[in-house]
């Protein structure tokens, strides 16, 4: 009898979209409650993320601003090196500059006050001129040591030291205690990732601590920087050339290294942080899953009358899973949104440039999809499966 | 059009141990109004579902339009229902906080119609109901006869040649459902088959055609 065939329509996305969202419109303080608990599990993930990249963007600039291509051949503490050190290091094939430090017995005060105990951690080195160039240390107040100061009482502070001495600027009026007269600082550092020692150094020249502060001359360590290429082939024979009586009392060592695997050891911790906004994004889902439910229970005789309109159980589903993912994507954006504005503060406050990659963002936004599309699933199978005659029966 | 818009052939709906619908044949012609009326449990709503597909007999056959309903799958129904048949509930059952006008789009949401079609529709649709001027309200601004025209409005969107109203008047007071009544009337004379389920006898009365069931049995008729 019957002629047409009975194939139901396709609904366009956009009418999915304006059906899904009908459901969260009409209960808004809901949705904005579980959309948060989604929101707080991405921000979290992002957050560590960002910060993370962050940090390891500052780090690579920081690195290629030093370079990778330091070493540094130290004593063993109370040894020194001998006085030919600088000279067989520099004279190596490879090596593009030099230069060293040589530990003195000195002490640096505030003033000729200060009980003799309190040192403050502060070493006192006899530096070579050079030592900023191919250490690759910058001052933040005043200048580094040249000529004209090295044999006349001038210092300059490292960035610890300098705070712990209480003095913020360079100058003639900036007088210290060091070796038993005053000193000059000429000029402070700036804080040094690299090379952690200079922090806490105060630096005078070779000459004046040679005569003034009972210094012997021979270098504690040498700085040297091959070209990029020769860092490998350098590096074995960097003992011998400084120590060749006893090699293995020099330390030979490669900054940039201690500072990867410092990054390293961050990023074990990032795990266990990504790992807690993993957690936070599923209690999330488990959230939306809930408000599902609920809305579907609710929400029977609407389904009911959508079956009286002709809707298939496909388009019940359809309708309650795009609900879902919608609650969730409104989740995801947010939290992302608000990732992004964590690691910005927390990035200012460091002084940071603030690095979210682009692959994260992407990712909180597909895992809040698939987190509602698993938490959508059950509660719109339920609806679907709903009779319609029961979902009309109570008003 | 000609043959019957609605047929059932020894159709009964049996739940448990209770016989809802027993053994019941009817057959409504294109173009009818006709009353099925009868007490709280005498299987009214029972045969309103079986007739409106939303529920398959226990056994019998039956056809709405030309087509066997028995033979089609639920995907199937669900387009049979789109296109064929209107339902008009007690409750209106209009969404909260959605305008009149849209609400009545919505019954072609399923039809496959853009939007802009389903809301030229649902403004003539409007029209035909007499509540031009409500086309922007929100359910809970309107009257209660006012809100059943708004969902008599929306099941009549795409012209089904059937519409079934399960106590349409049942929530409204006399005047209103009145009102109802006579726009249900218009529908009649424009072609459309319309089957009021009600309690109320004086409403079947008025009706050309009354089916009467009393323990979900069809009492023979007797035609006017």
């Amino acid at each position: 009898m019957s002629t047409v065939a009975l194939i139901p329509a396709r609904m366009p996305f956009a009418d999915v979209v304006r059906v899904g969202g009908h459901g969260l419109r009409s209960r808004p303080m809901r949705v904005f409650l579980s959309a948060l608990g989604i929101a707080i599990g991405i921000a979290a993930m992002v957050g560590v993320m960002g910060i993370s990249a962050s940090s390891t963007y500052e780090l690579d600039r920081r690195l290629s601003s030093f370079g990778t291509n330091l070493l540094t051949v130290s004593a063993e503490e109370r040894s020194r090196l001998p006085d030919t050190a600088v000279g067989m290091i520099g004279a190596l094939p490879g090596v593009e500059s030099v230069s060293a430090v040589g530990r003195t017995t000195a002490r640096a005060y505030r003033n000729d006050h200060v009980p003799t105990e309190r040192t403050g951690g502060i070493v006192v080195y006899a530096a070579r001129t050079d030592l900023p160039t191919v250490a690759g240390a910058r001052t933040v107040a005043g200048s580094w040591l040249t000529d004209a100061h090295i044999t006349h009482p001038a210092v300059v502070l490292g960035w610890t030291a300098a705070k712990s001495l209480a003095v913020h600027e360079a100058g003639p009026a900036q007088l210290i205690w060091l070796g038993g007269r005053w000193f000059a600082v000429v000029g402070i550092l700036a804080p040094n990732d690299l090379l952690t020692d200079l922090d806490y150094g105060a630096f005078v020249g070779w000459p004046v601590a040679e005569r003034d502060l009972g210094f012997d001359g021979s270098p504690t360590t040498v700085y040297a920087r091959p070209g990029q290429s020769a860092v490998a082939t350098v590096q074995p024979l960097l003992g011998a050339a400084a120590n060749p009586e006893n090699p293995g009392e020099a330390t030979v060592s490669r900054p940039s290294e201690a500072l990867r695997a410092q990054l390293e050891t961050r990023q074990a911790l990032n795990a266990l942080l990504l790992g807690l906004g993993a957690v936070a994004l599923l209690v999330g889902g488990i959230g939306v899953a809930n408000t599902m439910v609920i809305s579907v229970l609710e929400r029977r005789s609407e389904i009911g009358l959508r079956r009286s309109l002709g809707a298939t159980r496909g388009q019940i589903r359809t309708q309650f899973l795009a609900e879902a993912l919608l609650l969730s994507l409104l989740g995801g954006v947010g939290g992302v949104v608000l990732g992004i504005g964590v690691t910005a503060a927390f990035a200012a406050v460091q002084g940071w440039a603030a690095v979210v990659p682009p692959w994260v963002m992407a990712g909180g936004v597909g895992a809040t999809l698939l987190i509602g599309g698993l938490a959508g699933f059950y509660p719109a199978m339920r609806a679907a499966r709903l009779p319609p005659t029961e979902a009309l029966a109570n008003p | 059009m000609t043959g019957p818009v609605v047929e059932l052939t020894g159709v009964s709906k049996r739940y448990g141990d209770v016989l809802a619908l027993s053994d019941a044949d009817l057959r409504i012609d294109h173009g009818e109004l006709l009353a099925v009326v009868g007490p709280s449990g005498s299987g009214k709503s029972t045969l309103l579902h079986i007739m409106g597909t939303l529920d398959r007999p226990t056994s019998g056959t039956l056809h709405i339009d030309g087509y066997d309903v028995g033979a089609l799958t639920d995907r199937q129904l669900s387009v049979l229902r789109a296109r064929t048949i209107g339902f008009v509930f007690q409750q209106f059952h209009l969404a909260r906080g959605v305008p009149a006008i849209d609400i009545v789009a919505d019954g072609l949401l399923y039809s496959g119609r853009s939007r802009g079609h389903r809301r030229r529709a649902a403004e003539q649709a409007l029209h035909r109901v007499g509540l031009d001027h409500r086309m922007g309200h929100l359910p809970h601004q309107l009257s209660g006869g006012e809100q059943q025209r708004v969902a008599i409005a929306r099941a009549v969107l795409g012209d089904p040649p059937l519409l079934l109203a399960d106590e349409p008047t049942g929530a409204l007071d006399s005047r209103s459902g009145g009102a109802v009544l006579e726009l249900l009337r218009e529908l009649n004379d424009g072609g459309t088959t319309v089957v009021v389920i009600t309690h109320d006898r004086d409403i079947a009365a008025a009706l050309p055609r009354e089916v009467r069931l009393k323990d979900g049995r069809i009492v023979p008729e007797v035609r006017q």
